[in-house]
């Protein structure tokens, strides 16, 4: 496969990805509205410090209400990361690589981006159901993977595909889970109260675990959440098997199958990570502090994005 | 379908009797159908306002142009002669150039024509093909008969639009599509990829389609040639010369690549060779093209016998080469490097269509019986500074073909263009891109300006 086709392919299916958990992010506070009890204010900052473009945000705009940050999150086309502008990027790396990926990719993506996009031109937005919105972007990323699958020969490609997928959502569940550190609560005592549950399990339904994990533990609690949501082995957005994933993937790619081959660099470090995750416990990230140890696989995360760069799209050659 | 007596034209009958059976409503709603069709599948081209780009669907007629298979016949023998002898002429002007010797074509055209690549002199390209692939455009007279206005022998583009207007008029009239048993059109990609790969002495040649990207505006017929071929498609950026061999960056390493179907310019080829601001091209891919390393279709040079002057000769290189006449004609011709023609031109303008030589798109040209006098008067001035440059042709009435406007069905100006793929034998694809002027009276079919197109129905006989 071209050098500059793996990884257009590749970024098509991050920002696929990143557009879908900013939809399930949107979740979050979406799902805490419905449930808060009344007297209660909305908090919308901690969604905005959680992307890490808290920067980007503060230059346009002055508070963090809903209106704003909705509109920053979904609609912003001078937000790199909003909805609309993941879904353009997607389909901008798709269209040139349109004969490396199946026709009905290519034609559920653009009407997946038409979409997104004639509610962003219609003004509909104060008259169209929220939630429902956030649910149709995961619903259409579910069927492009479930497509990809189906249409995609699960060759190099395809690996780029999942390979880009799973580093994303690795990221983003991270990131998800750190919304629970920004999200206030108004004292102490309130540390496994009504409203500390409410918002736990605001944040495992966007990520969509609540029924998965309530299998799993009979009470909602933070080393509990954690436990699930960084090194659940099974459930298909935990960091563990988001890491294993690509992992495997990533060995594929890299001729892995063939003896006398040595670990490439971002093998190295993928490889690295995912043991070191796979050992910890949830008490322990906890005792040490969560937000640190998430910004900890944040940045082996973009360490990992800049080895697979330079070991497979931007090939030197001795000239 | 209608001729001018108000008979229906026999070709046309069983198409229109299934159209008027259906109600306004469902045409109009059949025509809406195509039309988000070709927006979901982004078949679309880019047009450029200031620092803008706007993506347009080409419009598209859901009325086929049904040309008689008689007619069809006498199209594809005169396209395989045409295209038999400019080939033979290529071969002859970069090499012996016999055709100047023997005073049948003046020299000076040839020297002066910006087609002409003296870096081609002495090229012997695989096979001895030149022309791999040529879209030339006809157009049907007012006698019936058709004429060739142009060969296309460059990167012709369009036959990605002749394959999914296909597909969409299978959908939108099956019926009568059934039962004219349409000849088949969908397997030119395989057809093309079976040429290439003749091409190469390879048995399992690497294969690859050279775009200048994404933003060139028949990128989306470069995607998808290679995607229905099943070969990579390759920017410049994408491929090195390495060794005496072009090779492409993959992620597993370099691999050599054996045959090009370029879809880039000539002069930008290869900065080395060509034009040395070129970033789309490949440094060094000529030197490996002339050591016969890699196949490059169409051959570099071709542009020569593109040129419009040299064109007004295509009927005597035919006698020249294959001792035949022309068996479809060239639309009468002025070359104003000829004094007499010239003169001509200049008394009459008014009733010709004046056109630089080397221009395309509809660009460049004056219709005479629509300009003002100012524009004349500006023409003129432009061809005597430089008479090289120009010629000019009768104007023709181009035939109309019923075109769906709105809810009613008006005669509207056809042009055609049909692809033809030069390997071990020579295809004339069946059909092939009418494009049409939507605006009424219009006599401009470039999808620059305002032109549509239809599918193009070449019944079995």
């Amino acid at each position: 496969m071209l050098s500059r086709v793996g990884e257009a392919i590749f970024w098509m299916s991050r920002y696929i990805e990143r557009a879908e958990n900013y939809a399930r992010i949107m979740g979050v506070n979406l799902n805490l509205t419905l449930d808060l009890p009344p007297g209660l204010t909305q908090q919308w900052e901690p969604i905005i410090r959680i992307t890490g473009d808290e920067e980007d945000y503060e230059k346009r705009y002055t508070d963090f209400n809903r209106d704003n940050v909705v509109k920053f999150m979904t609609f912003d086309p001078e937000n790199p990361n909003s909805i609309l502008s993941c879904l353009q990027a997607a389909r901008e790396n798709a269209r040139s690589v349109r004969e490396n990926i199946s026709t009905e990719m290519w034609e559920h993506l653009n009407e997946f981006y038409l979409h997104v996009k004639e509610i962003y031109l219609s003004n509909q937005w104060p008259f169209i159901d929220h939630i429902e919105f956030y649910n149709s972007i995961r619903k259409n990323a579910h069927t492009f993977a479930g497509i990809t699958s189906n249409t995609l020969s699960h060759s190099d490609g395809y690996r780029f595909v999942v390979l880009g997928r799973y580093l994303e959502r690795a990221d983003k569940t991270t990131r998800i889970l750190d919304v629970k550190y920004f999200l206030l609560l108004p004292g102490l005592n309130y540390i496994g109260s009504q409203l500390d549950l409410l918002q736990w399990g605001a944040l495992l339904k966007s990520v969509s675990a609540l029924e998965m994990y309530n299998k799993k533990y009979m009470t909602i609690n933070n080393v509990n959440i954690v436990e699930f949501l960084l090194l659940d082995r099974d459930f298909p957005r935990t960091v563990f098997f988001c890491l294993n994933r690509a992992n495997r993937e990533l060995g594929k790619v890299s001729g892995a199958d063939q003896t006398g081959m040595t670990m490439n660099l971002p093998q190295k470090l993928l490889g690295r990570l995912e043991s070191e995750i796979s050992y910890r416990d949830s008490q322990e990230i906890i005792n040490n502090g969560l937000h640190e140890y998430l910004d900890h696989i944040q940045t082996r995360l973009n360490e990992i994005g800049v080895a697979l760069h330079d070991t497979f799209f931007d090939l030197r050659t001795n000239q | 379908m209608v001729d001018e007596l108000g008979h229906v034209r026999p070709h046309y009958s069983d198409f229109k009797a299934r159209f008027e059976s259906l109600p306004p409503t469902e045409i109009v709603r059949r025509k809406h159908s195509a039309d988000r069709s070709l927006m979901s599948s982004g078949i679309t081209f880019n047009v450029y306002k200031g620092d803008s780009r706007e993506e347009h669907i080409f419009p598209f007629d859901i009325i086929p142009r049904i040309i008689p298979p008689s007619d069809w016949g006498v199209i594809e023998k005169g396209l395989q002669q045409r295209i038999h002898a400019i080939n033979l002429f290529l071969d002859d002007i970069y090499n012996d150039q016999k055709i100047l010797k023997d005073k049948i074509i003046p020299r000076e055209l040839i020297e002066s024509s910006p087609g002409f690549l003296k870096q081609c002199m002495g090229l012997h390209p695989p096979k001895d093909v030149w022309i791999h692939i040529t879209g030339t455009d006809l157009i049907r007279h007012s006698d019936g008969k058709y004429y060739v206005l142009e060969d296309n022998l460059r990167c012709p583009s369009g036959v990605s639009y002749v394959l999914t207007n296909r597909e969409i008029m299978k959908r939108t009239f099956p019926e009568v599509f059934e039962k004219l048993s349409v000849r088949l059109v969908s397997d030119y990609p395989l057809r093309l990829r079976s040429m290439l790969r003749e091409m190469s002495d390879e048995d399992w040649p690497n294969i690859a389609v050279l775009t200048p990207g994404i933003f060139n505006s028949a990128y989306f017929e470069h995607s998808f040639l290679a995607q229905q071929m099943g070969v990579e498609l390759v920017e410049g950026r994408d491929l090195i010369v390495l060794d005496g061999r072009v090779k492409m960056k993959t992620t597993r390493g370099l691999r050599n690549v054996d045959v090009i179907y370029r879809r880039i310019d000539d002069n930008f080829l290869d900065p080395k060779a060509f034009r040395e601001d070129s970033m789309l091209g490949v440094p060094g891919l000529f030197e490996v093209y002339k050591k016969g390393k890699v196949v490059l279709a169409n051959a570099p040079g071709t542009g020569v016998a593109d040129d419009k002057i040299i064109y007004a000769y295509v009927p005597q290189m035919i006698r020249y080469y294959l001792g035949e006449d022309s068996i479809l004609e060239n639309v009468k011709t002025y070359v104003c490097e000829d004094k007499k023609d010239l003169q001509y031109v200049l008394d009459n303008m008014a009733q010709l269509v004046v056109k630089e030589a080397n221009n395309a798109g509809g660009y460049g040209m004056l219709i005479g019986s629509t300009a003002s006098q100012a524009e004349i008067e500006d023409f003129k001035n432009r061809v005597q500074s430089n008479p090289r440059n120009y010629l000019a042709q009768p104007i023709i009435s181009l035939s109309r073909v019923p075109t769906l406007t709105g809810e009613n069905v008006e005669g509207r100006h056809v042009d055609l263009r049909p692809f033809i793929l030069y390997g071990k034998d020579i295809y004339v694809m069946p059909g092939g891109l009418t494009r049409v002027a939507l605006k009424k009276g219009s006599l401009v079919v470039n999808s620059s300006q305002g032109g549509g197109s239809k599918d193009t129905w070449v019944p079995g006989d």
